[in-house]
């Protein structure tokens, strides 16, 4: 599939959109196209009734963390020391903040293509974790819509059955999270290594 | 009795027997288990009650569906937390005298979901075991050692003294706490009453691996 056509016709389709191409540098190579929350609606109904594309199977939803990332450079700047003005390098750090991502697999059962895969990102990962839904479009996204609000906590605006699917309702965390922190009750292990023998050590 | 009489007196052609023997072999011979299975456990299981292995033959065949009629409990795979009340609800629903097996690594210690933040390590926090099998399943041959292991253990019960059987005992508790679903964790994460494994006991260094098997009653 010609990812760049497709974000050109999607372009064309719903005016005032902006779509990006995720670059996949592994040598699978699968590009993926990074979709506005404000137009998802549009952009998905689009795909699905385009003569062309006709996207009518949506295989796979998942879910992704990216914790806020701290990038470091090295900058040189003219700086007073001992009264005489010299260069001096200093470490300057940028903060982005991270954000929860929801990955559809699309794929065609009348033309035999695909997968399409689109991404949706949340603003962060504390307060604004909203996403549209999907469901009311592909039916098959409404189970997977809730294991990602269960291991995620996205929450899916529009889905029609917003609950917990594998956890307990009174459950409050979100295990998929990488900064989850899990219940610590462990016990000994027979043949521990690694992490798990860290673990052991403290029991 | 003096064992050497009574085998005498057989030889004649005289059966004796006491209270206890004869109590003791009509429970051990009619077991029902409670038709309940996890995971890939249960397959096994079912295996094991089917026409090539047979447990009918020491007389176990009828799997009841209703805890009320059952007085054996197959832990037969992975308990996950959000399975493990309904478990321990099910046991207390059973009548007493009443037995659990634990079958294979799931169900005696979370086998290979142990280190899982949603698998229950052993249902053995909840309830008490009779009988462990390790396996990942255990053969049917396996569950039927277990089983056979548990008629032995009923065979030797005494009815009176201080060992007496729970079900005969009016001070010992059938019923456990079930847990609750809490925000993190089920509450509690086991039963202080039963598990009595402290954190200080387990040995911090990997041991030989003949101290690694599950032990059996």
């Amino acid at each position: 599939m010609n990812l760049e056509k497709i974000k050109s016709d999607i372009e064309a389709a719903v005016p005032g959109c902006n779509v990006q191409i995720v670059v996949n540098g592994s040598p699978s190579g699968q590009h993926s196209l990074l979709l506005e929350r404000q137009h998802v609606f549009e952009i998905a109904k689009f795909l699905q009734d385009d003569s062309e594309l006709h996207l009518d199977y949506c295989s796979n939803v998942t879910g992704v963390d990216w914790l806020d990332t701290e990038t470091s450079e090295k900058v040189k700047v003219q700086r007073l020391v001992d009264g005489v003005e010299q260069e001096v390098e200093e470490i300057r750090k940028t903060r982005s903040p991270g954000y929860l991502e929801a990955v559809y697999h699309l794929y065609s059962m009348e033309k035999k293509h695909g997968p399409l895969v689109l991404r949706q990102r949340t603003e962060n990962r504390t307060d604004q974790i909203n996403l549209p839904s999907l469901t009311p479009i592909w039916r098959s996204a409404e189970f997977q819509e809730r294991e990602i609000f269960d291991l995620y906590g996205i929450i899916f605006e529009g889905h029609p059955d917003l609950r917990r699917i594998l956890m307990w309702d009174e459950f409050e965390d979100h295990p998929m999270r990488k900064d989850y922190i899990e219940p610590n009750d462990y016990e000994y292990e027979p043949t521990p290594h690694d992490a798990v023998l860290e673990k052991s050590m403290q029991h | 009795m003096d064992p050497e009489l009574k085998n005498e007196l057989s030889r004649q052609g005289i059966f004796t027997t006491t209270l206890e023997e004869l109590y003791n072999w009509g429970r051990k011979s009619s077991v029902w288990p409670l038709t309940f299975g996890l995971a890939c456990c249960a397959i096994e299981m079912i295996a094991t009650t089917m026409a090539r292995y047979d447990l009918a033959r020491f007389g176990a065949e009828i799997f009841r569906p209703s805890p009320r009629q059952a007085d054996l409990m197959i832990v037969a795979g992975t308990v996950t937390k959000k399975m493990a009340p309904q478990v321990v609800r099910l046991y207390n629903q059973m009548p007493e005298p009443k037995y659990v097996i634990a079958m294979g690594a799931c169900a005696i210690s979370g086998g290979p979901f142990k280190q899982g933040y949603n698998v229950l390590k052993g249902i053995d926090r909840y309830i008490p075991v009779d009988v462990h099998i390790p396996g990942c399943p255990p053969r049917p041959e396996a569950l039927m050692d277990a089983f056979i292991t548990l008629q032995k253990k009923i065979a030797t019960q005494h009815l009176t003294g201080v060992d007496r059987p729970r079900h005969l005992n009016p001070d010992a508790p059938s019923e456990f706490i079930v847990p609750e679903f809490g925000a993190h964790d089920l509450e509690p994460p086991k039963n202080l009453k039963l598990w009595h494994i402290t954190s200080n006991s387990s040995p911090k260094i990997p041991s030989t691996a003949d101290n690694n098997e599950p032990g059996k009653d």
